[in-house]
């Protein structure tokens, strides 16, 4: 047991902070994309919403290996978004950690989409009635009145949202492989040990790391509601 | 300031039909229940569009469905206080008084915000949570938000409907000076004549007559 409790090693600092890293980068940037949609399919009625709805959904209940084959053919060296991403932008995601991170910001965008929507659906339509009459624009009715209300599920979402993008596997070694250090997230780490022999006790380390960091954003996240919350009449 | 409505609109399957023009400082618009009160309202806010008709107040038009012209809710300066409230409950009491404010062209001063809280007699709620109120006190507090935001009319949509007895009876001082020293036109909408007569409005009648 005394392997179990020795400090980490440098490799597996490295799949902490990349693991942290990917997740971090994937839920941030994806956020502002899925409260617009979360907002677009609470509020919106659009011929073709439907189209929107399934394909926000499709990496749900997909194969993740699909959706991971599917990243490589589109956002590949040789795939047609990737391509041109990499001649006007500079931007590689191929075997790349930022690669790992949109993998793991699509799987993750579904149950973020989710959780906010649900919130914005909660929210009662009158008291932006009530902001409009007072004088607030569209825009400032959204800032002051549907955001902070949609709060406690937008927070929600936020941390299901990095759960899932750190626990991604599938999508993330079929686009990016599992390459140390650059996209060796947590999960493939873990994988990639029970796979070689006197492997298991490094595996039960990481899987205890992962553990240990899925009750930090747990416990992060009911701080900040907890905080935001006081004196508030928020659900 | 004149405020000229002559709107039809369907809500649900029967058609409303209204058509009144008053000048009164206080109105009282009056009728039972499904005679298109609360609709009439909605439309003069431009919460509602009407099917065919115009709502004219002053020299501004604000829905007229002819020449298609429709001002949205927000740059009409029209307060609109609702049956129930609809505090926002993120904000505390000061919060709401003073949300209009920034928003509007023509908020209230410091002064004439305190003097409308004085008027209100809500000075003490200022730090509370609307969660916290009781029915006559978030009503009192709706009243407050809409007139410091500064509008140009007030609409009191059954203010006193969400209230038991004992509490219609502590709020109609209120309003009987609120009509009386606000300086602001009110339209006021109420099921109840007894209402209208204390607060000394100018009664319309809306009646299922009036329909078209």
């Amino acid at each position: 047991m005394s392997g179990l409790l020795a400090p980490l090693t440098a490799a597996e600092w490295t799949i902490i902070q990349l693991s942290l890293e990917v997740a971090l980068v994937a839920t941030l940037a994806s956020l502002p994309f899925g409260i617009a949609v979360a907002y677009l399919l609470s509020r919106k009625r659009f011929p073709g919403l439907w189209l929107v709805d399934a394909l926000i959904h499709l990496p749900l209940v997909l194969p993740p290996v699909v959706t991971g084959y599917a990243l490589l053919v589109i956002f590949g060296r040789k795939g047609a978004v990737g391509q041109t991403l990499e001649s006007c932008c500079g931007l590689v995601f191929a075997f790349r950690w930022s690669g790992a991170a949109l993998a793991a910001a699509v799987m993750a965008f579904p149950l973020l989409v989710r959780a906010i929507r649900l919130s914005f659906d909660a929210i009662d339509l009158r008291l932006e009635e009530a902001s409009a009459t007072l004088g607030a624009s569209p825009f400032w009715r959204f800032i002051t009145v549907t955001l902070p209300l949609a709060w406690p599920g937008i927070l929600g979402g936020t941390i299901i949202g990095f759960a899932k993008a750190l626990g991604e596997f599938g999508a993330t070694i079929t686009f990016v492989a599992s390459i140390p250090g650059e996209t060796e997230t947590l999960p493939l780490a873990i994988y990639a040990q029970t796979q070689i022999p006197g492997g298991e006790a490094v595996a039960l380390r990481l899987t205890l790391i992962a553990v240990v960091i899925a009750f930090a954003a747990i416990a992060a996240s009911q701080l900040l509601r907890d905080y935001t919350k006081r004196g508030h009449a928020l659900p | 300031m004149k405020l000229d409505v002559d709107i039809t609109i369907r809500r649900g399957a029967h058609p409303i039909a209204v058509r009144f023009a008053l000048e009164a400082t206080v109105a009282g618009l009056h009728g039972p229940s499904g005679a298109g009160k609360t609709t009439t309202l909605q439309v003069i806010a431009g919460l509602l569009r009407p099917d065919a008709g115009h709502v004219y107040l002053g020299k501004r038009t604000l829905t007229d469905v002819a020449t298609k012209v429709f001002v949205p809710a927000h740059r009409r300066r029209i307060g609109y206080v609702f049956q129930e409230g609809r505090l926002f409950p993120h904000f505390s009491v000061a919060g709401n008084l003073n949300y209009g404010r920034r928003f509007s062209p023509t908020p209230l001063d410091d002064t004439q915000r305190d003097a409308v809280i004085d008027l209100l007699g809500i000075g003490h709620l200022l730090k509370r949570w609307p969660l916290t109120l009781s029915g006559g006190e978030k009503q009192r507090v709706a009243i407050g938000r809409a007139l410091i935001a500064g509008p140009q009319l007030l609409l009191l949509d059954e203010p006193l409907a969400s209230l038991d007895e004992g509490r219609k009876d502590e709020m109609l001082p209120f309003l009987r000076r609120l009509c009386q020293e606000s300086g602001v036109p009110i339209v006021y909408v109420s099921h109840d004549r007894r209402e209208l007569d204390a607060i000394g409005a100018v009664v319309v009648p809306l009646t299922p007559a009036a329909h078209m």
